[in-house]
């Protein structure tokens, strides 16, 4: 019987989740709402069947998600019975840190890198899972899946620990952790593949509906509520739009498209010609920024 | 992005439900620094049009502002990843790509040829079903093809591609063609190498990649992405091995519920089947192979499962559940190849940790036996491994795990090391058989014990390991301590370098490798008279956390007292004053 290419990664990352369950004491699954942590808490279901998965979901939220999105998670997480836990770094929120005020850099560094680091120290996670792909970014080709983080959240890509046939070191000291990337393996391609085999439900940003949205600096931005401050001669205006992508909406460009099925998702992606992250306005803000910010402890 | 297909556009339901079948070939590039890997690996992305245009965009600002191409794409730009590697214009490690075609997806593990990176290579190979050799057609085999493919030899590669790379710089001669393939035979035989394919291309200008080289009319064999997309896939090969499963984690989410959960390493296993839990050699029956999306009646390699079994028997993690008509063999000593991944040599004597399938067990790397020059495949006498060395020894385990010779199967003969104290990763190693002697020196079980022998001697039996630096006064102190035990009727003996080194150890030096062995022999010693009922008193320079360890690790955690002697230095020798203990403290 030969297995397809799905069935192989899925029981490669059942497998990893295992590992990590069996080979660590306080794991926890980074929650972010998109179609890769849909696929990642999918995969959990399945890896510890009948039983429940033994961790909590984190979520480290920055208020500036899409309400759907906030919606959509608080349903999902009822649905499946799990627990739920979200972080707001909360100097980040006294001193109203916002993108628009504060730019990208900022806003994510304060909120999603410190929030991630302060949540992971307050509960005491020694191994935390995140949906990442290889192929997403080119220093993420070189990550390992057991990757491993000193007690002040640093990676260091040239010291990472040789990963040989299915075997993961866990182990560490007190204070060091792991990051897990179970998705390491697949593509994009894969994932929405699979959550068109699988019937995976996904935030409903991803398909095509009329939005409120204004063009700024060539980037079509959702106006999902009315902390977002409009410049002079902005309209919002409504645009039959998706999202390929989801984060902030300030910070989530949108784009055109009627597709609003799977299939026509799928297939605009393999139609299209610009590449998936690049509706994120993070990787733009100098060269090799993912590997900078991954050094100092984004996921 | 993707390969173009019209279908994408006029039927994309059609489309998705033939690409649900696609299969998955996992390879390994390998090649020397110049040989043009990362060309070739970005010819195949762009081949497989797996570029978006802002890619390409890049890609052509890239190629200007660094390639080595001149006018041209500079595809090795795709594949080099850290901005640390991007300005040295070499990758280090090993990053992962991945494109796919109508018929196959594809992992490709791309790993650098520079020497130093032994590590780098085997890390890679580790998980591939086939390789792709590159051969510079101006240089010819070097030295580092035939490391490289000795390397691919040890870990098991099955299926080898030698691609003859930059035939537009040799005119296309066939007549180097057919020399090169006839040395590269000739070397393959004696790492004993079998399947191989030879393909004459140029990476840079797209020959025999997709579609036959009108430059190479003389050669109508595969190109190399036909080859890809028909190779055999390791996961084929191992349904047919007997039936593996690696205990992961026991799943009990209620007390009707207890499965086994594991990944298949290998074989088929249906409902009904007879197993057998090794090493315990309990017997049950297969009740249910339990997924979310329901039963199954059967579960093959490479399908991550959950077993019922139909008695309750005690199964654990790192068990392994076998078929009874096909078990895994048992034992506790092996001879096996490793290959030695860390700054800090391996030396023969030491412990350390051993993570093999789902287990790990504490283990001692014995006799080295020899060492491989990867270069001239010689074997070389050694005592000891440095980085990026591969050598031959003998292992031997504290307790016996079940097992299979890693040429039959990766996953439950393929096994890694750990450092105890940094936990890092050390080692790769492969078993390749286990030793006859282990399976049959069996504890013998006697009636007069420990615990008999210490009660008629009226005392609990122990080890007080003495360390500290030379000077600080340990034989003194241990020969005070011995005096006094002595007065109060206690049956002691003191090991100390002069009933030592004279006798045990006197084919011993004093090189660190030489020290190690003499603490573990002094260790094993201790550990006789403890089992003996007497009170062992020793002092040395131990200078080695890792051998204090092994010592502690010999006897039972409450008969072992490791005492440092802390003589401040300004002290005189004779006139020691202060003595600190510490049971658990480390020396330095």
């Amino acid at each position: 019987m030969n297995l397809t290419h799905l069935q192989l990664l899925e029981a490669e990352s059942i497998h990893i989740m295992r590992e990590v369950v069996a080979e660590t004491e306080n794991p926890v699954m980074l929650y972010s709402i998109g179609k890769d942590s849909a696929v990642m808490l999918h995969l959990a279901m399945k890896a510890f069947y009948p039983a429940k998965p033994p961790f909590s979901l984190l979520h480290v939220d920055t208020t500036w998600k899409f309400r759907e999105m906030y919606e959509f998670r608080d349903n999902l997480v009822k649905k499946l019975g799990l627990d739920l836990i979200v972080h707001v770094n909360p100097e980040g929120l006294e001193k109203n840190i916002n993108p628009f005020t504060h730019g990208s850099a900022i806003h994510t560094d304060v909120m999603k890198t410190e929030g991630l680091k302060q949540a992971l120290d307050k509960y005491a996670f020694d191994a935390a899972f995140g949906g990442a792909r290889r192929d997403e970014e080119k220093s993420r080709a070189k990550e390992r899946i057991f990757s491993f983080r000193s007690a002040q959240h640093r990676w260091d890509p040239k010291n990472q620990r040789p990963e040989l046939w299915r075997l993961y070191n866990a182990r560490k000291h007190k204070g060091e952790s792991i990051r897990v990337f179970p998705l390491s393996n697949w593509t994009e391609l894969d994932i929405w593949q699979y959550i068109y085999l699988q019937n995976i439900p996904i935030v409903p940003l991803y398909f095509a509906k009329e939005r409120p949205v204004v063009e700024r600096d060539g980037t079509l931005i959702m106006v999902d509520d009315d902390r977002m401050p409009l410049r002079a001669g902005e309209v919002p205006m409504l645009r039959k739009v998706r999202f390929r992508t989801l984060g902030c909406y300030p910070l989530t460009g949108a784009v055109e498209s009627d597709a609003d099925t799977l299939p026509q998702i799928i297939q605009e992606m393999l139609l299209t010609t610009t590449s998936e992250r690049q509706g994120r306005v993070i990787d733009h803000d100098s060269a090799g920024s993912m590997e900078k910010k991954k050094q100092e402890g984004y996921f | 992005m993707a390969h173009i297909s019209d279908m994408i556009a006029t039927d994309i339901e059609q489309y998705l439900k033939s690409h649900e079948l696609k299969s998955l070939l996992r390879f390994i590039t390998c090649g020397s620094v110049d040989d043009g890997k990362s060309t070739l690996i970005g010819r195949l992305l762009y081949e497989s049009k797996m570029l978006f245009e802002d890619q390409l965009a890049a890609l052509e600002a890239d190629s200007k502002k660094m390639g080595t191409q001149g006018e041209h794409l500079d595809f090795a730009l795709l594949v080099d990843g850290l901005t640390a590697e991007r300005e040295q214009g070499i990758t280090i490690d090993v990053a992962y790509r991945f494109f796919s075609t109508d018929r196959r997806k594809f992992i490709v593990a791309d790993t650098p040829g520079h020497e130093q990176y032994t590590r780098n290579m085997v890390t890679g190979a580790s998980t591939a079903d086939a390789a792709i050799v590159m051969v510079d057609a101006r240089k010819g085999i070097l030295t580092q093809t035939q490391r490289h493919s000795y390397l691919l030899s040890l870990v098991g590669i099955r299926h080898i591609v030698v691609a003859i790379s930059k035939m537009d710089l040799v005119d296309y001669s066939e007549k180097t063609f057919r020399a090169i393939v006839d040395d590269y035979l000739a070397f393959a035989k004696k790492v004993g190498l079998e399947n191989i394919t030879f393909i004459p291309m140029s990476a840079f200008k797209g020959d025999n990649i997709t579609t036959q080289s009108d430059n190479m009319p003389w050669y109508r064999g595969t190109t190399l992405m036909d080859y890809l997309e028909t190779v055999e896939i390791d996961e084929d090969r191992l349904q047919k091995q007997p039936f593996r499963f690696p205990v992961q984690w026991v799943n009990r989410p209620n007390l009707d519920f207890r499965g086994f959960t594991s990944t298949l390493s290998g074989g088929i296993i249906k409902a009904g089947e007879r197993i057998r839990v090794q090493p315990s050699g309990r017997e049950s029956t297969v009740a249910r192979i339990v997924t979310a999306d329901g039963d199954l009646e059967q579960a093959v390699a490479g399908q991550s499962v959950t077993l019922t079994l139909a008695d309750e028997i005690d199964i654990s993690r790192g068990d392994i559940i076998s078929t009874t008509e096909a078990p895994a063999g048992v034992a506790d000593q092996f001879e096996a190849t490793i290959v030695w991944m860390a700054d800090e040599a391996m030396l023969p004597g030491r412990r350390y940790l051993l993570k093999i399938g789902t287990q790990t067990v504490n283990a001692e790397i014995g006799h080295l036996k020899h060492k491989v020059n990867v270069n001239t495949l010689e074997h070389l006498a050694a005592t000891r491994l440095e980085l990026n060395e591969i050598g031959v020894c003998n292992l031997s385990l504290d307790k016996p795990i079940a097992f299979d010779p890693y040429k039959e199967n990766r996953d439950t003969g393929g096994f890694i090391l750990i450092d105890r104290m940094t936990n890092s990763t050390i080692a790769a190693g492969m078993l390749d058989f286990a030793l006859r002697r282990a399976s049959n020196i069996h504890m013998q079980a006697v009636d007069i014990n420990k615990a008999v022998r210490s009660a008629q001697k009226k005392q609990k039996s122990c080890v007080l390991w003495l360390t500290g630096l030379s000077g600080s006064g340990k034989s003194t102190i241990a020969n005070l301590v011995e005096k006094k035990l002595h007065a109060l009727d206690k049956h002691t003996y003191l090991l100390d370098g002069d009933n030592v080194r004279h006798g045990l150890s006197k084919d011993l030096g004093f090189t660190e490798t030489d020290r190690v062995e003499n603490i573990r022999r002094i260790a094993e010693v201790a550990k006789l008279m403890v089992d003996a009922g007497l009170i062992v008193i020793t002092a040395f320079i131990s200078p080695f956390s890792a051998e204090r360890r092994m010592a502690r690790s010999l006897v039972d955690n409450d008969e072992f007292f490791e005492i440092y002697i802390d003589t401040p230095l300004i002290l005189p020798r004779d006139a020691i004053r202060k003595v600190s203990t510490r049971r658990h403290g480390a020396a330095s």
